[in-house]
Formats: C-alpha cells, sequence, structure tokens
C-alpha cells in the first residue's frame, strides 16, 4: 500500500511559521519541553529552525490539548502533527544519498523487502559456505557455537562493513542537519554534547513537565517514556553483548558460546527482553494514539521500525535458548538476517530520528548558554 | 446518569462551564451532593474565558510552589485599591485575596499543574502562579476531577430560563439539541460569565462604538443568566460600561483571539488615530500596568481605531504578535498603506520628534527619555522615530470581560433588591466580579475571584442542599 503523498517542504514550512508565531506570542506551553524555550528565543522562523524545532518535538501531544487555538478554533492549531509532518521532510531532506530519500515513503514496504532480502542472503549464503545440511547438523558438533555455520571472521567482516556504512551514512545526515541549523562543526562542544545525551538517555522531556506525556491520549502518563527506555535500552544492551563478545573473542581468544552467566549472554537476555516488550509496547500505545497528533503518512515506517527491532529481539532470545538444538542452524540464519535489514534499513527509517533528536537536543543546549540577540519581553 | 430525567432533584444545579462554575462543582460533589452542571458550548470550545487564561494572582508570605519572594495581604489590597479607585468591596476582595494562597494546593489536588515563568513574563513571577499549559489545560484538569468525582456534564446546554420566586430557586430551564428541558435542584450556583460575548447588549452599553469592539474570548457568554437573574430581583452591581478591555489587534477574529491578538508595541512608540493625531501619553507608565486603559482610549476616537508606530530601533523588543505589522519605508508610505493622510501623520512624528528630550533608554525603567512642549507629553521611553523600516500595529478596543453582576455575601449567596440573600441562589466568577472591580483590573484577579467564589458556592449550595 503506497502512503498517501507527503505535503510539499515549501507548503510545510508556510504552515509551521504560521503556526510558530501564534505560539510565540502566546507562549502558554513553555513548560512542557524544550521547544518552546528554543521558539521563544526568535521572532522568526527559518527552514533550518523549523527543521531544529521539530526534532526537539517528541509529539507527545500535551501542547494539542492545551491548545485554546485546536481545531475547530479557526486558527487550526495542531502543533504536533506539524511537527511530525516536518520531521517526514527532515528525514527526507536529509538522509543520504537524496535519490533514497523516498524510501521514507513507502518504509513499510521498504523495510519488509530488506527483511525477505536479508533473509534469502542469510540461507543462501550460510548454505552456499557451510552446505545445505550444516542447518539442521551443525549444531551436534558445533556445541553451541555458531561459527560451525560462520567463521568468526566472516561474521565479523559483514556486520562490520554494514555497522560501520549505517553509521557513516547516518553521520552525514547529522553533518548536513547541523550546518543547516546554522552551527558550525566544530561548535558540538563537549558540554552540550553531554547534556544532549543526558537527555536522551533519560528521555527528560518524555514526562510532560513533571506530569507525565498525554500520551496516546489526554491522561497524562509515563507509559510511553517505559516502553521506549526498554526498546531504547533493549537496543544499546543487544548491541553491548555484541561488542564485548567481540572483543572476547580478539582480545582474549576467548571462544562462544559464552555460558549461560556469562557477560555477553546476560546483557544479550537483559537487552532481548527490552526488545520484546518495548517495541510492542510502543505499538500498542500507537494503536490507541490520537490520530490527531499523529502525521499518518509515517505510520508505516514507525511500525516496520518497531517490529524490526521486536523480531531481532525474538531470534536472539530464541537462539540462546535453542542453540543447541537442531534449530540452531536456521534460528541462526533467522537471527543474522534481523541484524542485518535493521543494520541496512537505520540510515532509511525510524532509527534517524535518534540523530536529528539528538543534534537538536545539543543544539538547544548550545544555544541555551547564548545571549539573545533581542529582548523580547 | 441521565440529566434530564424531569422526576429527578438535583443537590446542585451549576450553571456554567469555566473556572468558577467547575470549582464550584467539584466542591459540592466532594462534600457529597448530587452535582449536575450545564455548559452552554461544546465540548471542544467548553471552559468560557478561563479557556483563554494563564495565571492566577496569588497572595503569600513565602515562597509558595512557583512564585518567588512574597505577596502579602496588604500589598495585593493596595494594587487593588489602586486600579478601581476604591470602587471594591473591603471585605470580599480580602477574602478572595487572602484564600488565593489555599487555593495553590486545592488546584493541584485536582489535578491542576503550575510552571515557574519563562520568558515574557518573568515580571509576574512573584505576584501570578501561572499554570502549566494555561487556562485550557486547567479546565481539561478540573473537568477530569469532576467528572472522577460523579459530577454530571451536560455540554450543548444552555439555560434559557430560571424559576426564582422571592429569591428561592426551583428549577432552570435549558435547551439542548433543540428540546427544552426543566432540571430542579434543591441550589443553584450561577457562573455563567457576564455578557462580553452579546454584541446587542454592549451596544446597548457602549452606543455605536461597540460595533468595532472584538471580544478576546468565548463567544458563549450572552449574559442570558445574568438577564433573567436581574430581571427576577437579583440586586446589580458595577454597570453595564464597566468591565476589562484593551487595545488589540485591529485584524483579530470577532471572537475567541485571546491573548495572541494582544500588541505590546505601544510604550516604545506612538499611537494616533484616524486622523493621524496621537491622543494619550503612550509612556505614562509600564505597559503590563497600562494596557488595560488602552482599550477604553481606543474605544473614544474616531471609528475606535489607533495606529501603534515604532521604527527599526524598536523592533524586536516586545513579546512579537501574531500578526506581522505593516511596514514601509518612509512615514509617507506608512501612512499610506494605512490609509491615513500622509502629510498628518509626518507632521505628528516631526513634531513628535523634535519634542523628545536626550535621554537614556532604558525600557525595564521608568526612564528619562521624555518629550517637551508636546501634547499629550509622553514621558517615559520617548525616542525619536527616524530610522526605517517604519512598522505599524492597527488597534481596535477588545473587551475581556464586563463587571456588571449580581451583588453576592461573604457567603457567595446572591442578594436581593432590598437586600436580603437568595434562599438557595450562590454566584461565582465573572458574573459576580463586579463586586470587586467596580472599575480597573488587575491581572490575573479574575481567576483568584472565580476560584475563591466558586468554591465557597459549591460548598455552601451543598450544604443548604444536605441540610
Ligand atoms: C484572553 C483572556 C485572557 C485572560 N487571562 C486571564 C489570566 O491570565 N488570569 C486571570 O485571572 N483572568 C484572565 N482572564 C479573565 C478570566 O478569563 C475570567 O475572569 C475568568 O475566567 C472567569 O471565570 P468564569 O468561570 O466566571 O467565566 P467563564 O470561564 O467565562 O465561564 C462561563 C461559562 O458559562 C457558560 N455559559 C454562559 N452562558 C450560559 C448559559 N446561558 N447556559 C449555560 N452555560 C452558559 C459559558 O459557556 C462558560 O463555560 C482572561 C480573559 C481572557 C478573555
Ligand atoms: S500550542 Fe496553542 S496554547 Fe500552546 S503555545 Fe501554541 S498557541 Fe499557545
Ligand atoms: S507535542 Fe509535546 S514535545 Fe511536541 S511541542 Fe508539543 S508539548 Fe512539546
Amino acid at each position: 500500500m503506497r502512503s498517501p503523498e507527503a505535503p510539499s517542504l515549501e507548503g510545510l514550512v508556510a504552515e509551521a511559521q504560521r503556526v510558530l508565531a501564534i505560539c510565540n506570542a502566546c507562549r502558554y506551553c513553555e513548560g512542557y519541553c524544550a521547544v518552546f524555550p528554543a521558539l521563544e528565543r526568535r521572532l522568526s522562523f527559518s527552514e533550518g529552525d523549523i527543521h531544529y524545532l521539530a526534532s526537539l518535538c517528541h509529539n507527545c501531544g500535551s501542547c494539542l490539548y492545551a491548545c485554546q487555538y485546536a481545531p475547530p478554533h479557526e486558527f487550526r492549531l495542531d502543533f504536533p502533527r506539524v511537527m511530525a509532518e516536518v520531521r517526514g521532510a527532515t528525514y527526507r531532506k536529509y538522509t543520504w544519498p537524496g535519490a533514497f530519500s523516498g524510501l521514507f515513503g513507502r518504509n513499510g514496504l521498504a523495510v519488509g523487502l530488506a527483511i525477505i532480502a536479508a533473509l534469502v542472503l542469510a540461507f543462501a549464503f550460510i548454505a552456499a559456505y557451510a552446505g545445505p545440511e550444516r542447518f539442521v547438523s551443525a549444531w551436534s558438533d558445533a556445541q553451541g557455537s555458531f561459527h560451525a555455520l560462520l567463521p568468526h571472521d566472516v561474521m565479523t567482516g559483514i556486520f562490520g562493513i554494514v555497522f560501520v556504512a549505517a553509521v557513516a551514512l547516518l553521520g552525514v545526515g547529522f553533518a548536513r542537519f547541523w550546518r543547516d541549523m546554522g552551527e558550525k562543526g566544530g561548535e558540538l562542544a563537549a558540554a552540550s554534547a553531554a547534556e544532549a545525551a543526558h537527555d536522551a538517555f533519560t528521555l527528560k522531556y518524555l514526562d510532560g513537565g513533571g506530569i507525565g506525556c498525554t500520551y496516546p491520549d489526554a491522561r497524562p502518563s509515563y507509559a510511553r517514556r517505559r516502553f521506549h527506555h526498554l526498546t531504547f535500552y533493549g537496543f544499546l544492551l543487544c548491541f553491548a553483548a555484541t561488542c564485548v563478545a567481540t572483543i572476547y573473542y580478539y582480545g582474549f581468544g576467548w571462544k562462544a558460546p559464552y555460558p549461560y552467566l556469562s557477560l555477553p549472554v546476560i546483557l544479550g537476555t537483559l537487552g532481548g527482553i527490552g526488545l520484546l516488550i518495548g517495541p510492542p509496547g510502543l505499538l500498542w500505545l500507537k494503536a490507541r494514539r490520537d490520530p490527531e497528533l499523529a502525521d499518518p503518512r509515517q505510520g508505516g515506517m514507525d511500525v516496520a521500525f518497531l517490529v524490526l527491532l521486536f523480531l531481532t529481539g525474538v531470534t536472539g532470545l530464541g537462539l540462546l535458548a535453542w542453540r543447541e538444538t537442531a534449530a540452531m542452524g536456521t534460528l541462526l540464519a533467522i537471527h543474522l538476517a534481523m541484524v542485518l535489514a535493521l543494520f541496512a534499513t537505520m540510515p532509511y527509517g525510524k532509527f534517524v530520528h535518534a540523530v536529528y533528536r539528538f543534534a537538536a537536543l545539543a543544539r538547544f543546549h548550545l544555544e541555551r548558554r547564548r545571549p539573545l540577540d533581542h529582548t523580547a519581553e | 446518569m441521565q440529566p434530564f430525567d424531569p422526576s429527578r432533584t438535583w443537590d446542585v444545579l451549576v450553571l456554567g462551564g469555566g473556572n468558577a462554575a467547575l470549582c464550584a462543582a467539584i466542591t459540592a460533589r466532594a462534600a457529597g451532593a448530587s452535582v449536575l452542571l450545564v455548559e452552554s458550548a461544546p465540548i471542544a470550545f467548553r471552559g468560557g474565558n478561563s479557556r483563554h487564561t494563564r495565571n492566577m494572582r496569588t497572595m503569600h508570605d513565602a515562597p509558595l510552589g512557583p512564585l518567588t519572594d512574597a505577596y502579602p495581604e496588604e500589598e495585593y489590597w493596595q494594587d487593588l485599591v489602586k486600579v478601581t479607585g476604591g470602587l471594591t468591596d473591603e471585605r470580599l476582595a480580602r477574602m478572595a485575596i487572602r484564600e488565593t494562597e489555599r487555593h495553590v494546593p486545592w488546584m493541584i489536588a485536582h489535578g491542576v499543574r503550575f510552571q515557574a515563568p519563562l520568558g515574557g513574563t518573568l515580571h509576574l513571577a512573584r505576584t501570578n502562579a501561572f499554570f502549566l499549559g494555561g487556562g485550557k489545560a486547567l479546565v481539561n484538569a478540573y473537568y477530569a476531577a469532576a467528572q472522577a468525582l460523579g459530577v454530571a456534564v451536560s455540554y450543548e446546554t444552555e439555560v434559557v430560563d430560571i424559576a426564582l420566586d422571592d429569591g428561592r430557586f426551583a428549577s432552570a430551564t435549558v435547551a439542548r439539541a433543540g428540546e427544552r428541558h426543566a432540571i430542579r435542584a434543591k441550589a443553584a450556583v450561577v457562573a455563567a460569565g457576564g455578557f462580553e460575548s452579546n454584541l446587542a447588549w454592549l451596544r446597548e452599553a457602549w452606543g455605536p462604538p461597540a460595533d468595532n469592539f472584538i471580544v478576546r474570548g468565548t463567544p458563549y457568554n450572552m449574559g442570558v443568566v445574568l438577564k433573567l437573574l436581574l430581571a427576577k430581583g437579583a440586586r446589580a452591581v458595577s454597570d453595564p460600561t464597566q468591565g476589562h478591555c484593551v487595545a488589540i489587534d485591529a485584524r483579530s477574529p470577532r471572537y475567541d483571539g485571546g491573548i495572541v491578538t494582544r500588541v505590546d508595541a505601544v510604550s516604545l512608540g506612538i499611537v494616533v488615530n484616524r486622523e493621524a493625531r496621537r491622543f494619550y501619553d503612550e509612556g505614562e507608565d509600564f505597559w503590563p500596568k497600562r494596557y488595560a486603559i488602552w482599550g477604553r482610549l481606543v474605544a473614544a476616537q474616531p471609528e475606535q481605531i489607533g495606529y501603534s508606530i515604532i521604527d527599526a530601533k524598536s523592533m524586536g523588543r516586545f513579546m512579537p504578535p501574531v500578526f506581522p505589522p505593516v511596514k514601509a519605508a518612509s512615514i509617507h508610505e506608512l501612512a499610506d498603506a494605512l490609509g491615513l493622510d500622509a502629510e498628518a501623520l509626518e507632521r505628528t512624528i516631526a513634531g513628535f520628534n523634535a519634542a523628545v528630550r536626550p535621554g537614556t533608554f532604558d525600557h525595564t525603567k521608568l526612564d528619562d527619555c521624555r518629550t517637551e512642549g508636546l501634547s499629550p507629553p509622553k514621558t517615559h521611553w520617548a525616542r525619536r522615530i527616524d530610522t526605517p523600516p517604519y512598522y505599524a500595529y492597527p488597534l481596535r478596543p477588545g473587551i475581556t470581560f464586563t463587571y456588571l453582576g449580581v451583588a453576592i455575601d461573604e457567603r457567595s449567596r446572591m442578594l436581593m433588591q432590598e437586600g436580603s440573600p437568595a434562599a438557595n441562589v450562590y454566584a461565582a466568577g465573572e458574573i459576580m466580579a463586579g463586586n470587586i472591580l467596580g472599575k480597573g483590573y488587575l491581572a490575573g484577579i479574575g481567576m483568584a475571584i472565580g476560584t475563591t467564589f466558586g468554591r465557597i458556592a459549591g460548598a455552601e449550595a451543598a450544604r443548604h442542599a444536605l441540610a
């Protein structure tokens, strides 16, 4: 299913400027999040400002419910919706190479195809490398090691390359975004980066100014922050498990399988559990979401990313549970395919929000220290 | 619950659905009374003018919640005396003032959140407690709290008649979806606002100039309940020409433009009328202390219009208004764009510029930049208007709310003409604000009055009904 056409960037910028001018004259929402203090520093809004503010917004909805100008008022002010639409445009605009920006429009399809391609690739590669019969037989002589199917160097090589490429592509997006916000490269000072990291790791602003976000509906709740924490830390723990295992192997020559109480397995298990609960939780909240707040065109992208994270977690845990059975080979191929699809789609899916949001938060902390160049009272 | 079940008698019927009504409904229900609240607006526009507010002026002897320092009763009272010129009922006013301190924890307990003021309103951090998200967030919180307690709420339900004999309320007739229903109750809280949305009534009071008034808040405060009560023997306070009236951008919508339509440029430049003439000292005092007189000043000008004019030096030194300024490279062009006589405007500005004395401009205090030999003078922040581009904002009178109301006693009981209290009618909010505001206005006192007398009215109505 093809999503409806995204609105034109000029149209979006004009609508955002209209809305921001109203908010800047009103300012009733200034206590909810970082967006309002940041907009209050300005008298007019360039396109770069608008991308910046949109990425400071995490779509909690508080400012829509609090807005005396919300539809059906003739000002039709739906701040979260406008910011969500701008973020869609941000992703398309800053993605690199630009030719791939279309992937954001049909993201559910793109991610689905990536998963299928990764599955085909994983099975074909292993079959070619180790022989198709090894899918079911390797487990008996492998004693839980995956490398009976795929040697360690090959695995590290493939995933290393894909991962580094993804990070580099995301880095290009970050740099372009940073430049358009009007900041110089060197200005991402350690202090503001640390503060941004603090905000990102604690999800500081997902608290609706101290009462919880109005997400998924008008009643303030911390549900979204909790599920996001599970997802985010689940992802990080899984990633950490992989890194520790790599260090074990190359640094100490310790070979997998690691015992259940070893560091990589504990990290991976905890991370897997996070991914088991977090993404479905977020999906569940999303399904109950007030449609006023969202950009319907981005639904596919959000769902695709969450589903992929969930599948990565589930298949990882499954692999751990059945690593000493005949299912190991098949499970390994599936899990590796999920991880591959996740890395490969990272620069072209919902994951990018982390990059732009981090950049926006860093900018926010940078800017906060600067004196105002006007004395708007 | 069946709100219009004809066999039912409610303990307390609350007429209106803004801050005062909600405070009364919550208090009465918490005291054990069965409560029905009828609000004429649909759910999206519920909450009357309270939906547009942002803070409540609050007394406190020590830092309290978001409030810094102290704002003692006496200072609050003196501030009130100053703005009303003494046209206030001291007993009721002091009650409203004293109670505000107790409101903050009560409001928090009912879901209202406060915030420390940030940009633009820091000068109010000591005296006014700001609602996180503004008045609509407050109204939303109160509706949620009221409904959780079991208050029945009926939207799009307009009170069109009241059975009130000899000061005893028996029932109210409401119109909903084209049908009329009589609702009986043992006690009634009237909290249906002033008559500021009623253009015909404003015209009756103000004459033809009212046709150029803009209503800043809700279109639903038609004064129906007020008119009924006055017709049925309630004692009136204040008069129909009194109210809160500010100068706002002439391009604002007729209703409901709210806070964003204000123009804060006045004290930085000059204001002229249709004839391109100045008519009042723009620098008399700090703008927040003066903005409430400019509605009347503009209302007294031909065609009820004024133009706030500044030059490039002043741009960016005030809260950005929602409508872009009219901009021009010369005074002549500016006059053309505004449809003013260009020579007249040039003369006015030349005369003003010539009268400006040298001084040190400082917008944060009453500085020494003033005019000499000019009438009317500009006594502070007078700087020559000589640096293009020039900017103008057209101004019209914007009515916030009216003060004509019903008299009450200190138990919020509505008083009848001969001075005795009605048996079972209690009034709160704008509909009785004239007891305290004979004229003038003190920012944030509307919510103080509504919350104080709303809570008292709710408690008294419940006590009466349950006795
Ligand atoms: C733009 C703006 C900003 C303001 N800012 C502040 C501020 O920051 N601080 C402050 O203290 N004050 C402020 N005020 C003033 C403040 O809004 C009022 O003083 C206060 O809200 C009055 O509360 P209320 O409950 O009496 O009236 P309202 O909140 O107006 O409620 C009246 C209710 O009665 C309903 N109603 C009317 N007629 C009928 C009928 N016939 N039947 C049924 N229901 C009816 C209306 O729909 C409405 O719900 C502001 C006003 C405006 C317009
Ligand atoms: S979202 Fe609405 S209430 Fe909030 S600052 Fe903007 S205009 Fe004001
Ligand atoms: S939706 Fe939430 S995060 Fe976004 S601007 Fe509104 S209050 Fe801030």
